[in-house]
């Protein structure tokens, strides 16, 4: 069937919510408004208000609410509008969910799940559109995962629930609209590995979520230039799937890595640490990153799209790695 | 604060030696006045001051040489303390930088491929120029560097030992027709109760009994040396091997005149193995003391074999085929084989031969022989 990853992701909500009635949903508008991406849009009706709870405008406090319930034996899903607002329950994150297991010697563990939106290109501006992934995937104790496809948008809620410790699932604005074909019965997914979304030799296109069709476009227009770039999907980004980074990039010899966060201090500066770590002698080329300018996300629309990792960015840094520039 | 530099007197100039301070730390300059002398390619040259100032400390000094912009001395501008100026600086420039190794730009993977193929970086051009040497660049260079390799080594030896051969050994060549009609038989009443694996070759057969045929000619199996023919005390076969990537080896057969015959065809064939896979023993080249060349199977009717020094005899054999041979008066057709021999006319006479080959041809009519 023809879906939006929009709908991938409610049926995921859906699915989740009928196979275990510990599970619920709860956060800002994602009840009576449908979710503030209307991602949670009928859920409501069909759950009730015990399962789908509206909650104040206080992360800091039903994040925190959620990771007690989850201390209790509920299966709670958290979401938080966006990453950017989800500051406010870094507390609550940090110094909770992820050490509960830790800190107790693991008598008690936190299995919650918590969802946020993350990414800019929607005109936004710098207080809704950061891509602030990273931070959380800083942190041991948090499973960090990022779908960009339409079955891991279904799937890999009901893997994070089945986790557990907390897992934070970023879902890319941007993403939501995007169609594709959707099977009918869900598939399983992982949250374990990372995915070559397509292969090839020459060079390896690493990247998550929303730039992910960014890649596969670029990749497109490489190949009528005779270039074949493998794309890998990191899905993953705690932890990071270094086998499968290593295992392309030692193919390919060249790495690109595409990340809408902050180049600095960024996610795509750990897996490039990571391939210089492990694939030292296999790189014909210094590795390299597309990533989004150092400022805060403009609202402008071309001022917007000069920030954000572009295709043709990332074709003429492919261009430069092979020495074709 | 200023830096007065080792100037460039010219852009072929890369560095000058100091030869004298004219001036001390202390000393006002003006603009224009000379400071220093220093000595490069063009002569002894005067170094002037840039700016007006106070001398605060000489940097270098006299016989020291420095690259061109290397820092000579500091200069106190107009209302500095050249005392405190000339504190304040660390001496850095008096420890020269170690000079850095010259730097070939390749990446990692085009250093390690580089490493393998044992070739020189620094004799590997990029795709352009400027660019890093790459893994393509390398294995371009490979390709196009003609390596010494095994096989040219291989070939230079052969070249040496039949120059040799023809050159020092006397050769003289007999042949007949031998049937083998009977041995054939034999051999595939001989397999026929033998699992596939351990099937005897009608080579294997062949090489024993011309093991057992050079018994009774020993003036065949030894070697040629200080001007005179050692023979052998046991019969090591020497069977040519040609390699499918060209050249040959001669692996040898130890004792062949005492192996049963699936021993025989046991070591015939873990000798071809290794000479065929290149990992063959010392012992299996070194001591073989005749040589058999069979041809036979690539449709070769007759083998005029070149001896290979220092043994002094090799039997050749021709390809087995149906052939007409008179039996008892009349043409029957039965299978047979030329066998040749080339031998040494130094270590024996034709006699000799002819009645190896006859011995052999013998032979070939009891291929039972224990």
């Amino acid at each position: 069937m023809i879906a939006t990853f929009r709908d991938a992701l409610r049926d995921g909500l859906r699915d989740a919510l009928r196979a275990d009635p510990r599970v619920f949903l709860m956060g800002e508008d994602v009840g009576r408004y449908g979710g503030s991406y209307a991602v949670s849009k009928g859920l409501l009706d069909e759950f009730g208000e015990a399962r789908i709870r509206d909650t104040p405008l206080s992360e800091a406090a039903f994040v925190g609410a959620g990771i007690g319930a989850a201390l209790n034996g509920l299966r709670p899903i958290v979401e938080i509008m966006t990453v950017n607002f989800s500051l406010l329950a870094l507390d609550q994150i940090v110094n909770n969910a992820a050490t509960w297991r830790h800190m107790s010697g693991g008598q008690v563990n936190v299995p919650v799940v918590i969802r946020m939106s993350t990414g800019a290109g929607r005109q936004l501006a710098a207080q809704h559109s950061h891509s602030l992934e990273v931070w959380y995937a800083h942190v041991p104790g948090l499973r960090v995962v990022a779908p960009a496809t339409l079955e891991d948008a279904r799937g890999m809620l009901r893997a994070a629930l089945a986790d557990p410790d907390p897992v934070v699932i970023f879902e890319h604005a941007q993403l939501l609209n995007v169609q594709g074909e959707l099977p009918q019965t869900p598939s399983q997914v992982d949250i374990d590995h990372a995915a070559v979304r397509r292969p090839g030799r020459d060079v390896s296109l690493i990247t998550y979520a929303g730039s992910l069709p960014k890649c596969l476009e670029a990749a497109q227009v490489l190949e009528a230039d005779g270039i074949e770039a493998e794309v890998l999907d990191l899905r993953t980004l705690r932890p990071l799937d270094v086998g499968a980074i290593t295992a392309s990039v030692s193919r390919t010899r060249r790495a690109l890595v595409v990340d809408e966060g902050w180049k600095t201090c960024s996610l795509a500066a750990e897996v490039m640490a990571g391939i210089v770590e492990r694939c030292f002698y296999d790189l014909d080329a210094p590795p390299a990153r597309v990533c989004s300018a150092e400022v805060p996300l403009p609202y402008a629309k071309h001022l917007e799209d000069a920030a954000l990792p572009q295709v043709p960015r990332i074709v003429s840094a492919v261009k430069e790695l092979l020495g074709h520039a | 604060m200023h830096e007065l530099t080792m100037p460039s007197f010219g852009a072929d100039m890369d560095d000058g030696v100091l030869v004298e301070w004219h001036v001390q730390p202390g000393r006002a300059v003006q603009r224009g006045e000379v400071v220093a002398v220093v000595e490069t390619q063009k002569g002894a040259i005067d170094v002037e001051a840039w700016q007006p100032g106070t001398i605060a400390r000489l940097i270098a000094e006299p016989g020291q040489r420095l690259t061109v912009g290397k820092p000579l001395a500091l200069l106190a501008g107009d209302g500095e303390d050249w005392k405190a100026v000339a504190a304040s600086a660390p001496n850095a420039a008096a420890v020269p930088a170690p000079p850095a190794a010259p730097a070939v730009r390749a990446s990692p993977a085009a250093r390690k491929r580089a490493g393998e193929l044992g070739i020189d970086l620094a004799k590997v051009a990029a795709a352009a120029p400027g660019e890093p040497i790459s893994i393509a660049d390398v294995e371009r260079a490979a390709q196009a560097v003609p390596q010494a390799s095994a096989e040219d080594g291989m070939r230079a030896a052969i070249a040496a030992a039949m120059t040799h051969s023809k050159r020092e050994i006397p050769h003289y060549y007999l042949g007949c027709e031998v049937e083998v009609e009977t041995a054939h038989r034999w051999l595939a009443q001989f397999n026929e109760p033998l699992p596939i694996s351990g099937r005897v070759l009608f080579a294997a057969l062949a090489l024993r009994l011309v093991a057992l045929a050079l018994r009774e000619t020993p003036q065949l199996n030894g070697q040629f040396v200080d001007g005179r023919f050692k023979p052998a005390t046991a019969t090591h076969l020497g069977v040519v091997t040609s390699l499918r990537r060209g050249g040959l080896v001669v692996p040898t057969v130890h004792d062949a005149d005492r192996l049963t015959l699936p021993a025989l065809m046991a070591a015939l064939r873990k000798s071809i193995e290794r000479a065929r896979s290149g990992r063959l023993r010392s012992s299996d080249l070194a001591d073989s003391t005749v040589t058999v060349s069979n041809l036979g199977d690539l449709g070769v009717e007759t083998v005029y074999g070149v001896i290979y020094p220092p043994q002094v005899a090799l039997i050749g054999l021709g390809r087995v085929a149906q052939r007409p041979v008179v039996r008892d008066g009349a043409v029957v057709v039965a299978r047979t084989m030329n066998v040749t021999l080339a031998a040494d006319h130094r270590a024996s006479d034709g006699l000799v031969g002819a009645r190896f080959l006859a011995r052999l041809r013998e032979l070939m009519q009891h291929p039972e022989q224990p």
